[in-house]
């Protein structure tokens, strides 16, 4: 399949899931079907990919110059391998938790939800900055009714400062960050080594890394990160696939592809002018855990935590060493799939027993074993413990940090370590071992309806297995700074 | 017949259609005849262009030769503008006739002839050769838009029309003096013949002030600052269907007027040396950038946001002329036609507001974006490419803009194209904070969303901000033919 073809299928499954929004069963299956076929359509990129000739295709020419073109590469594929995988597990999840907490407008959800996935696509494949940009604005807009499904007061000024920001960092300076590379080097083209070297002057490197990396709103570094809490306002499934996976990620994403094609590693390593960005992201990952830890609502703290482990990628891409970039984009497969085992377990507790704050919690986890079970490895794979896949990345992330003897970063990515046992496993400790809050029934087991235990299972299964078999995605990071 | 006799008649046709529409009884055919003249104008103007592009037509009215009798003179520019004058007037018109019923509860054929012979006029001041025919198509066509603006519902449209009135007569009153200079001077009028003439004569006061007199005139037409008073209550009060059509065309007309005078008549080299233009239009460009922006950002009521916006927009394609070279001036062009289609496609939606729930002031838009989802979509996306995202129309205009300013060495432009573009994304903030993120008031009655005989050509317009921010295959290459047309083959720098 042709990278426009699988953009496409999303897309396509999202006109099919709209039309049949009054038929609940057709709708799942399109849902079904969509979620498949994309998750096949990705894989067969692999092959290709593997063998150095990742598809390229050319859609259309707005300008010369300035051309709307795909390209699947390794990080790309990366990102969208773990975007449809983790929309298998979320089509699950998400179809018996909307129904079971009686949401309506069932059809415009799950239409919005594959257009959201089509538009991380679009990202992943994304061969040029003008490209990547439209598809980043397409993933924001469609996303935003996701956010206000509930249609209430609170959605909608959760809503409004998703967009606000979002939009705004996005155009008042990423897109003037993409003027400023073309105009200085002639292209925008995503190019192996970088395109800005020996174009724009060392002394305005630092700026324009500023326009790049703040204007990634996606990505969270404070003090662009406050629409991610706001987002939390959502269902509990947009929480996980879209503010723990695919958006967020689509920010990080872009700050490693940015690093890496357009500033060219060796260029950012040698100026260093990513390095005031990097203690941005360090104080971002510090202030970020020690606000989660102030907060009781358990979304708004995973929110946090998210933030938190967003800025991991960022210090990778900022450091910029091949082991760091490596360790960058571990990560962002990594920590997908850790925190939307977090956020199923999140949204199970809403529906078994409709909890949402910390302190009620207490004494849950002896009635839903299996949900904090999962949760607990989520944490251990977020504190980044051995037998866990979350091993990995900050293992290379430490390591490119050392090498370049930033100690500040070797200093808060150890501190954010310990931060995470405190204000994350403490949340599956206290559920096991707290005597029961109000409430609680102390036995029998009363756990989520089945799919959603599942979901929650296999990706919990994903962040063990991710510690036995890096080797597919090291391998594939590893093409990256060769 | 050949195409160069069948050219005239995209003037003629709304002329002679015009006095038989003020015969004609109740509404909707006076609407039909209008819309079949726009049609038939707009399909002549896009047979035109083509060959245009190859090279200049003549055709020389009553078989008097020029330049003693006066010939239509048309190559890129003008036929370009021409397409696009012609071409927006068939979508108002498509978009106009319930928002005019609603206003307007009369018989409307006088109403639809003062918009025809508008039509007609700026069609002649584009494909004129002559610089008096010039003059009398502004006169037929300004004195049809006070009558058209004096419509609107609100009483203070007579005096926005008044005002109108004063300002634009002064306007093409300077113009008139500018040409009868000029005349004493070569003793012509024909543009080619006085391009001719004016060389040996170009050293004098008399010559000087003409072309000071054109511009400052043509300046007061295209409200460049600070000669703007008089549009934003224009836009504000004219019936919403003039809006949308003057909004799209008549300043284009003045400022391609302007830009023919400068370039053709006298030619490049001469005006930017003998006057001060560069710093002159950049000094007003730069000052309707970001006063029109910024008082736009404060307006209640959405027409005069609009207004504003248009005069800032105004800006960019000074700026464009400011540079004074192919790039620029090929910028200048884009934004033209890149404008029309914003500006009217953001009218219309408003326009479409106004005739659903009978208030354009920002209060009445609150909570409309769950009631009225299609209207205010459509707003928010013709908001996007006012402010210039990529894939409309708008950001085409800005590339080129910011290409010519680079291309000119004045790379601090660039920075100041992109802060009031940011200036844009708070207006147009504004409209979808109170449609989206503000709840319908209480004692609000609740709406439906407008009928399809709106919505239809409101998309078609949004449709064609997307399409020429994709396909920019025409524009571009028609605002190049112009921009090239205009300086000479061989582009010369002035």
């Amino acid at each position: 399949m042709s990278p426009l073809t699988v953009i496409l299928i999303p897309f396509a499954g999202a006109i099919a899931i709209a039309l049949a929004a009054g038929q609940p069963r057709l709708r799942d299956t399109l849902g079904w079907i969509a979620a498949i076929a994309f998750f096949i359509g990705v894989v067969q990129q692999i092959g290709p990919v593997l063998d150095g000739a990742g598809r390229e295709q050319l859609l259309w020419t707005i300008l010369p110059g300035l051309d709307l073109m795909l390209r699947v590469e390794p990080l790309g594929l990366i990102f969208a391998l773990v975007a449809s995988t983790l929309w298998l597990a979320a089509t699950l999840y998400a179809q018996s938790y909307m129904k079971a907490m009686n949401y309506p407008h069932l059809g415009r959800f799950f239409a919005c939800y594959a257009l959201a996935l089509g538009a991380t696509a679009g990202v992943a494949f994304a061969d040029n900055l003008i490209t990547l940009f439209i598809f980043y604005e397409i993933l924001t807009i469609s996303t935003y009714p996701l956010v206000t499904h509930s249609g209430n007061a609170d959605a909608r000024r959760g809503g409004r400062i998703y967009l606000g920001y979002l939009l705004t960092s996005s155009i008042g300076l990423l897109l003037v960050a993409i003027l400023w590379t073309y105009f200085a080097t002639g292209t925008v083209q995503f190019t192996e080594g970088g395109i800005l070297a020996g174009h724009v002057d060392e002394t305005w490197l630092p700026l324009l890394a500023g326009l790049f990396f703040f204007g990634i709103g996606k990505a969270a570094l404070m003090p662009m990160h406050r629409w991610l809490p706001a987002a939390m306002v959502a269902p509990a499934p947009v929480s996980a696939l879209l503010h723990a996976v695919a958006v967020v990620k689509a920010g990080v994403f872009t700050v490693l592809k940015v690093a890496v094609y357009v500033f060219g590693i060796d260029l950012l390593a040698e100026t260093g002018s990513g390095i005031w960005i990097s203690w941005f992201a360090a104080f971002t990952i510090i202030a970020a855990s020690l606000v989660a830890l102030t907060l009781t609502d358990l979304k708004a703290r995973l929110a946090y935590s998210t933030v938190a482990q967003l800025s991991y990628v960022v210090i990778g891409a900022m450091v910029a060493t091949p082991l760091a970039i490596i360790g960058a984009v571990m990560h962002l497969a990594m920590h997908a799939v850790a925190k939307i085992t977090l956020f199923f377990g999140a949204g199970a507790i809403q529906v078994a027993h409709n909890r949402k704050t910390i302190p009620e919690l207490d004494g849950l986890g002896r009635v839903m074993p299996w949900t904090f079970g999962a949760f607990t490895v989520g944490t251990l794979s977020i504190i980044g413990l051995p037998l866990f896949g979350g091993m990995w990345s900050k293992w290379y992330l430490l390591l490119g940090a050392l090498e370049t003897h930033q100690l500040v970063l070797v200093a808060a990515l150890l501190l954010s370590s310990l931060l995470n046992i405190l204000y994350l496993l403490i949340i599956p400790i206290r559920a096991f071992f707290a005597p029961a809050a109000e409430g609680v029934p102390t036995e029998g087991i009363h756990e989520a309806p089945l799919p959603q235990l599942i979901a929650m299972t296999v990706c919990a299964a994903g962040c063990i297995a991710l510690f036995f078999w890096p080797d597919p995605l090291f391998h594939l990071a590893g093409m990256l700074v060769q | 017949m050949t195409l160069v006799e069948l050219m005239p008649f995209s003037v003629l046709v709304p002329l002679i259609a015009a006095p038989l529409c003020a015969l004609l009884p109740g509404r909707i055919l006076p609407w039909l005849l209008a819309l079949a003249s726009a049609i038939a104008s707009t399909v002549i103007a896009a047979l035109v262009l083509p060959q245009a592009i190859d090279g200049p037509l003549s055709y020389a009215f009553g078989n008097w030769p020029p330049p003693i009798g006066i010939e239509y003179r048309v190559d890129s520019a003008n036929a370009f503008v021409a397409l696009l004058v012609s071409g927006l007037a068939v979508l108002a018109t498509l978009w106009g006739r319930k928002s005019v019923n609603e206003e307007l509860d009369q018989p409307q054929g006088v109403f639809y002839s003062l918009f025809l012979l508008a039509l007609a006029g700026l069609m002649g001041i584009t494909l004129t050769g002559d610089a008096f025919n010039v003059f009398v198509f502004l006169e037929i066509s300004s004195l049809s838009t006070y009558a058209l603006i004096a419509h609107g519902p609100d009483r203070r449209a007579l005096l926005a029309s008044f005002r109108y009135l004063i300002m634009g007569t002064v306007g093409a009153t300077f113009f008139l003096i500018g040409v009868g200079f000029l005349y004493i001077m070569t003793g012509t009028l024909n543009m080619a013949d006085l391009a001719e003439r004016l060389p040996e004569v170009a050293d004098t006061r008399t010559v000087h002030v003409a072309l000071a007199f054109i511009i400052v005139g043509m300046g007061l037409k295209l409200a460049m600052l600070p000669l703007h008073l008089w549009l934003p209550n224009a836009y504000t009060y004219a019936p919403n269907f003039i809006s949308v059509f003057i909004a799209g065309t008549a300043t284009k007309v003045a400022l391609y007027v302007m830009i023919r005078m400068i370039y053709t008549v006298f030619g490049a080299d001469y005006s930017y040396a003998v006057l001060p233009l560069t710093a002159v239009f950049l000094a007003l460009a730069l000052a309707g950038m970001f006063i029109g922006a910024w008082t736009a950002i404060f307006q209640a009521n959405l027409k005069r946001m609009l207004a504003w916006s248009s005069i800032s927009q105004v800006g960019y394609m000074l700026l464009g002329l400011a540079l004074g070279t192919v790039a620029g001036l090929t910028a200048t062009f884009l934004h033209l036609f890149n404008h029309a289609l914003i500006k009217a496609a953001l009218f219309m939606a408003v326009g479409t507001v106004a005739w659903r729930v009978g208030s354009v002031r920002i209060e009445a838009f609150r909570g409309l974006g769950r009631q009225m989802p299609w209207t205010m979509t459509a707003f928010a996306l013709a908001g996007l490419s006012i402010i210039g995202i990529p894939t409309t129309a708008g950001f085409i205009s800005k590339w080129y803009l910011i290409l010519a300013a680079m291309d000119a060495g004045q790379p601090w432009l660039v920075a100041l194209i992109v802060i009031s573009s940011l200036m844009a994304v708070v207006y147009v903030w504004r409209v979808i904070e109170a449609a989206w993120f503000q709840s319908r008031p209480a004692d609000a009655e609740t709406v439906r969303e407008a009928p399809l005989s709106l919505l239809v050509p409101l998309w078609l317009m949004v449709g064609l901000n997307f399409w020429f921010g994709l396909d920019t295959r025409l524009p571009v290459a028609g605002a190049t033919a112009a921009a090239e047309a205009l300086f000479g083959p061989t582009g010369v720098t002035p």
